[in-house]
């Protein structure tokens, strides 16, 4: 199953839990199942059915497109980090 | 708006004529009434050097030059300096050295090593510099422009 | 994915392809751009730092005989509250317009508040002395500490604090605060032999390219915008002039002219949709300009910050601990590089137990913009100068402990994510192999010191298109604005591929309209991204090459292959032609070739930089001169070396100016006091010595040829080791940037 490490400010909500191994194939399916576990975490990370736009999301270290189409793997690492300013323009 | 002037002046060899306001420096009618865009304009105060050009042999920021003070004189700009089917030495080195990164310092800094080459064809690095230090790139460090011009002297 | 070969192509050093136009001056740059009809647009700007503005009267600007248009903040559509998402994090559409014209408030000197459109720039510019503002003066917050106090006057009545999805009850100056943690820091600290804790303050720094912004707009009686300009984004410019002016994407179309540097600063958009209001309200192309003293006053300088740094260390000179506190400032509008700064603060070691909390804070000066490795060089300055003084203190050569510590492929960052492999460890050999490390280092007053540092560089979205020519040459159609050679490192990489000369490549870059979407120039992203869709392209070129030799061969495509230049058969029939040989009979064999690529590839992989300097200083004058310079880059691969060493010395020297003079100075009104090239003191060819560029190739197994970005690490450390070699020198360590003669003879006691 997919590992998630919750950012610090999020740890409030998982007990202090850093880091947390949830089922799921896509981006989607891992943070719907995060919120099962932990009410509120969903609506830290995303607004409706996207991502918030401040936030990055790295795969195995890989920054990803930031969707929550993105597919994950059994072994995969997930981090939601701050997105980066720096120039950054993308369509989504 | 004041009257325009009429002016006569010798630009890269050739004799040009042109209208321009008393205000208007050197580098607005070289750009704006003849569309010679090779100097560029950096700060309009004489403190970078991007519109560096030669007017009867001295190098001099054109923004600090007015247009009606060119009368009868002679003006060099980055235009005039290749031939048809050949570059100018020093632009030669430049590209070998890679001496230019965004390019936008580039015609200042060959026209002032022009005229640092004109008077003194062997300089050594310090006289480079000492000469140069009119003239700001913010892209390369200045090391490839100095190695450029120290080529173009030897190649000379 | 990694092609690990002896190349024909890559690592040489090739006449770039728009050499010649830029060396005789036909290259046309953005200010260069003429059209008939021509108008001139010129920006009023405010005289204050902080006030509400009461009234705008046009009347006697409009008057003037020559002007054609008076616009303000009122011309722009009402941005409401909406949330324009331009990728960078949720960017207030109303942020974003009143940084355009300010609509109810101005917030720094220099803002723009009206814009005048007449038939010649100096009527333009005295119609700008025309326009009466009424302003009611506000106090100005010039500082981050000063910003973040309770009481501190407000630049936003509506801001309130968000750290990661959550937002605060109280209105405040902190738009955000963010946060990393790893491991158990008080327990990494109760470990620690030695705990060094600094304080430090950097100033707003410039980027500082040569030309100033510039846009010509026009409009054509279809609704279709046309803009010329100098960006480093096409793309992004078109996204930003769409939402501020509430214009669909399709009707404009953005003509990137040459750009005169950029670094980060010219990404934003200040004057190109002033430029579309003038040529919307008058029919007829406009031209605006900005002046040097607008460049200053009125676009994103990188931001002032105050740092806090502290470092745990074993008496064996292992690191157990390291807390950063970040306090960077916004400018006028949230969005300062506080995030990248906590990304890259510890990112070149090896520390179990982290903890870094950042703040976004919004002052009365402009909005911040990037500049090369945004908010790195702040955080490096602090930690690479803690760590030298720990080395110190512990007797450990300062190259040493950063071997000792050095992270490697596999080591968790502070923020998260595993290092892949990096280069890190081989710049610091590199360094403390090279001769500057080993040459005597003895004389009075002079110092040497050394600083490394990190920058995560990006992908995104690029595009290439390439169409084959029939006397095998072929055309790179690409949307990268070329800053700084890198139509040629991005055809070098297409030349590779099909085993042509780089000389055979003719690449152009394009408008909107004419190519794939392609992020901006930046991150460090270019010959990697951009090189990687011109890649890509060759590739889909090298296949319809392949279906081709096999339709004249009447054999199977499986039984052509394709090496150094050559297409051969194999299994049977001997048959050979060459690249060059095959382009002249396209025609028979199905008509045109064009290939395609496009990426937004996560794998950009980490740069590392190591610097050594050598300094003199003069304790009369505190005037600190750079004797000897030697910057170490891992480069993963130097396509064209040439323009590698001239990112790594034109970083290093930004660096040396911002380490040694470069910053904003603000009187107590909050008026920039030195903004122009005189006074704003960059370095020039006589302040500097040469810049020993050393690259290193640690592949980045992200990129088919190994490429990493070099544009923005070498800015990194150059502020830690120039404060490092002046503590050498004299023994006074420097926290404050710059370390200007005044600071200098400050720290000695002197004044």
């Amino acid at each position: 199953m997919p590992t998630v490490a919750i950012p610090s400010l999020l740890r409030n909500l998982t007990s202090g839990e850093e880091s947390i191994t949830v089922p799921g194939t896509t981006i989607r399916e891992v943070i719907d199942n995060l919120e099962d576990r932990y009410p509120g975490l969903k609506a830290r990370l995303c607004e409706g059915d996207r991502i918030k736009p401040g936030i990055a999301i790295y795969v195995n270290g890989l920054l990803t497109r930031g969707s929550i189409l993105e597919r994950v793997d059994a072994e995969a690492e997930i981090h939601f980090l701050p997105a980066i300013g720096g120039g950054r323009s993308a369509p989504r | 708006m004041a009257r325009k002037s009429h002016v006569q002046t010798t630009i890269n060899g050739e004799t040009v004529e042109f209208l321009c306001e008393p205000r208007q420096s050197l580098l607005e009618v070289l750009r704006d009434e003849l569309h010679l865009t090779g100097a560029k304009e950096g700060c309009n105060n004489g403190n970078c050097g991007a519109c560096s050009v030669i007017l009867d042999g001295r190098l001099v920021n054109s923004c600090l030059v007015l247009g009606v003070e060119t009368e009868g004189k002679s003006v060099e700009t980055i235009e005039g300096l290749a031939a048809p089917d050949k570059l100018h030495p020093i632009q030669d080195a430049f590209l070998e050295n890679a001496a230019l990164q965004c390019g936008i310092c580039t015609p200042g800094f060959i026209m002032s090593a022009k005229a640092l080459l004109d008077q003194n064809p062997n300089p050594t690095e310090h006289e480079v510099r000492y000469w140069l230090a009119g003239n700001l790139c913010r892209c390369t460090g200045y090391d490839k422009i100095v190695r450029a011009v120290l080529d173009a002297a030897a190649a000379d | 994915m990694l092609e690990n070969k002896d190349y024909k192509v890559i690592g040489t050093r090739p006449i770039r392809h728009d050499g010649v136009d830029k060396v005789t001056g036909r290259a046309l740059y953005g200010a260069d751009f003429h059209a008939a009809g021509l108008l001139h647009g010129r920006v009023l700007r405010s005289p204050h730092a902080h006030a509400k503005i009461i009234a705008i009267d046009t009347s006697r600007a409009e008057a003037l005989p020559g002007v054609k248009a008076v616009v303000t903040a009122k011309d722009l559509p009402d941005a409401g509250d909406k949330v324009a998402d331009l990728g960078e994090g949720a960017v207030n559409l109303k942020h974003l317009c009143d940084n355009i014209l300010a609509s109810d408030k101005v917030l720094y000197k220099g803002h723009a508040v009206a814009a005048v459109a007449a038939t010649n720039p100096h009527v333009a510019e005295e119609a700008c002395t025309l326009i009466d503002v009424e302003y009611e003066v506000l106090p100005p917050v010039l500082e981050v500490r000063q910003a973040m106090e309770p009481d501190a006057p407000l630049l936003h009545e509506h801001l309130r604090t968000t750290s990661l999805g959550e937002t605060a009850a109280e209105p405040s100056n902190v738009a955000s605060h963010i946060q990393h943690k790893l491991g158990d820091p008080e327990k990494g600290f109760a470990a620690a032999d030695i705990i060094i804790e600094r304080e430090f303050v950097t100033g707003t720094v410039h980027q500082g390219y040569i030309e100033p912004h510039n846009a010509t707009a026009h409009y054509n009686a279809d609704g279709q915008l046309t803009i010329w300009c100098s960006t480093q984004g096409a793309f992004t410019v078109r996204e930003q002039v769409a939402e501020i002016l509430q214009y669909p994407v399709s009707k404009i179309k953005v003509v990137p002219m040459e750009i005169g540097g950029g670094f980060g600063g010219k990404i934003s958009v200040y004057i190109k949709p002033v430029a579309a209001m003038l040529a919307k309200k008058t029919g007829k192309p406009v031209k605006v300009l900005m002046n040097r003293a607008g460049v200053f006053e009125g676009t994103g300088p990188t931001p002032a910050s105050f740092i806090r740094v502290k470092m745990g260390a074993t008496k064996e000179g292992q690191l157990t601990a390291a807390q950063g506190y970040l306090a960077f400032e916004a400018g006028a509008y949230p969005g300062s590089p506080v995030g990248p700064g906590a990304m890259c603060i510890f990112a070149p070691y090896s520390i179990e137990n982290v903890i870094i909390d950042g703040y976004d804070v919004v002052v009365n000066k402009p909005k911040t913009a990037p500049y090369r490795a945004p908010g790195a060089p702040n955080v490096a300055f602090g930690s690479e100068t803690v760590l030298d003084e720990i080395a110190e203190k512990l007797g450990i050569d300062p190259l040493e402990i950063r071997l000792l510590n050095g992270a490697k492929a596999g080591d968790r960052r502070a923020d998260g994510p595993v290092h892949p492999r990096i280069g890190f460890i081989e710049t610091v050999e590199a360094a403390k192999a090279h001769p500057h490390y080993t040459a005597p280092n003895g004389k009075k007053h002079h110092g040497r010191g050394v600083a490394s540092g990190y920058w995560f560089n990006i992908g995104l979205e690029s595009s290439v298109t390439i169409n084959v020519n029939s006397d095998g040459t072929i055309n790179l159609i690409e949307g990268s604005t070329d800053i700084g050679g890198t139509r040629a490192s991005i055809a070098m990489q297409a030349a590779e591929v099909l085993g042509i000369p780089a000389e055979s490549v003719n690449p152009s870059v394009v408008d909107t309209n004419s190519v794939g979407y392609t992020a901006v120039t930046g991150g460090s992203r270019t010959t990697y991204a951009t090189g990687y869709a011109a890649y890509e392209a060759a590739q889909d070129v090298k296949q319809q090459m392949i279906a081709r030799a096999a339709k004249l061969w009447e054999v199977d495509e499986a039984n052509v292959q394709f090496a150094d230049g050559e297409f051969s058969s194999i299994n049977g029939k001997e048959e050979q032609i060459s690249f060059r040989d095959l382009c002249a009979r396209l025609g028979e064999t199905g008509g045109p070739v064009v290939g395609s690529g496009t990426v937004n590839p996560g794998g950009a992989g980490g740069a590392y930089a190591t610097h050594v300097v050598d300094v003199a200083v003069d304790e009369e004058t505190g005037k600190v001169d750079i004797l000897r310079y030697t910057a170490v880059q891992d480069a993963g691969r130097a396509i064209h070396p040439s323009y590698v060493e001239g990112q790594i010395q034109g970083g290093a020297v930004q660096g040396i100016g911002w380490a040694l003079n470069e910053e904003y100075i603000y009187n107590a009104e909050g008026e920039m006091t030195n903004a122009s090239f005189l006074d704003y003191r960059m370095p020039t060819c006589l302040d500097l010595p040469m810049i020993d560029a050393v690259i290193v190739e640690v592949p980045n197994p992200g990129h088919p040829y190994g490429v990493r970005g070099v544009g923005e690490v070498p800015i990194v450390p150059p502020m830690a080791a120039i404060a490092n070699a002046i503590y050498d020198a004299i023994g006074v360590r420097m926290r404050e940037l710059p370390m200007s003669p005044d600071r200098v003879l400050k720290a000695l006691g002197k004044i």
